[in-house]
């Protein structure tokens, strides 16, 4: 089980930054959340122990009644989207604190971020799952469409999960062992080599990653 | 350009370039690494390309060394490029220079335009943000 809290923020986008050395080092840009703690659940209460957190401070009719009347019960202001993170030992965290970012990351170490990708909408075989087409000429009549889907009277069906068209993207994913280039803390800012998923101002959730090299 | 991408670029940018534009003869000072020491080469030619914009501008220069094309890209803002020179201006109607590739000897030569301030310089990142934001 991971053992620690995460930060919710939104993809801004790509850039580059040059490093100690004059390269370039490709770099998205993160934009962090409030990241307030609106609840803790303990193995006593809820059966499991977490910690909720809220990423970003909204107008107060960006929510429900419901979901205000939560916040208005911890004396929070409205903060949306909630996410919780296990963790271990909830006794660290209290309701109304934000989380800080220098605390939980830092320059050089490895962190997994979490988004929706993009979507592709309705795609065929060949963009989907990189399958391979038929000739485009010569009196071909089998461009871009998926061949055979399997046997005849044995097995007499088709097997289930045959890669075949259908919607692509918009789905959760993770990118693992990213590296952070910089924290800051005063723009709450957050600076990633390389790419994450979805598009800009898409929600990302990102965490430290297992690793050795974390330390 | 979003303004926080732009604001994460500014203190990368460099302070002043010089004025320059396609069809410029100009020499570029960048460092190199030799055998764990480092030092600086100037690489003179004509700039036949201008491409990207803030961070990532970057200018094409094209030189012929001994009978054979040389084209090198240089990332204007990167600290391996020291200093940047305008040897010559030149006037041409063209964005890019790629007729220049199929060409040789006096088919390559380029009016120089005249006229103009040869130390003009572009502030590419102010230090101070101006108080009100100019439109986009």
């Amino acid at each position: 089980m991971k053992n620690s809290v995460g930060l919710l923020g939104k993809k801004v986008g790509m850039t580059q930054v040059f490093d100690k050395e004059g390269g370039a080092v490709p770099v998205t840009v993160v934009q962090l959340g409030a990241n307030v703690v609106t609840q803790t659940m303990t193995k006593e209460k809820n059966g499991y122990s977490a910690v909720q957190i809220g990423g970003f401070a909204v107008k107060e009719k960006k929510l429900n009644k419901p979901e205000l009347g939560a916040m208005k019960k911890q004396e929070l202001p409205a903060l949306k989207p909630l996410r919780e993170f296990r963790v271990a030992d909830t006794s660290s965290f209290k309701v109304g604190e934000e989380l800080k970012a220098d605390e939980l990351l830092k320059e050089g170490m490895l962190i997994d971020v979490q988004g929706t990708s993009i979507g592709k909408g309705f795609q065929g075989t060949i963009k989907r799952y990189n399958a391979g087409r038929g000739p485009m000429s010569h009196g071909s009549k089998f461009h871009r469409s998926m061949g055979s889907i399997g046997p005849g009277t044995t097995p007499g069906r088709v097997f289930k999960g045959l890669h075949m068209p259908g919607h692509m993207g918009s789905v959760t994913c993770k990118v693992t062992h990213l590296k952070v280039v910089k924290v800051d803390t005063e723009k709450r800012l957050l600076l990633v080599r390389g790419s994450v998923p979805g598009c800009d101002g898409g929600l990302l959730v990102i965490t430290p990653s297992i690793t050795k090299w974390n330390g | 350009m979003n303004q926080i991408i732009k604001d994460v670029e500014a203190p990368y940018l460099k302070q002043s370039l010089p004025k320059m534009g396609v069809g410029d003869t100009v020499k570029v000072f960048f460092k190199i690494k030799e055998g764990g020491k480092e030092r600086t080469q100037g690489y003179e030619g004509l700039i036949i390309k201008k491409a990207g914009s803030g961070i990532n501008h970057t200018i094409t220069v094209r030189r012929v060394f001994q009978g054979v094309g040389i084209e090198r890209v240089f990332l204007v803002h990167s600290p391996r490029v020291e200093k940047i020179t305008v040897q010559r201006r030149g006037d041409v109607s063209k964005s890019k220079l790629y007729y220049l590739r199929a060409r040789s000897g006096k088919a390559t030569r380029i009016k120089e335009k005249l006229g103009g301030k040869r130390e003009e310089t572009v502030v590419t990142a102010p230090q101070a943000k101006p108080e009100a934001p100019k439109g986009e």
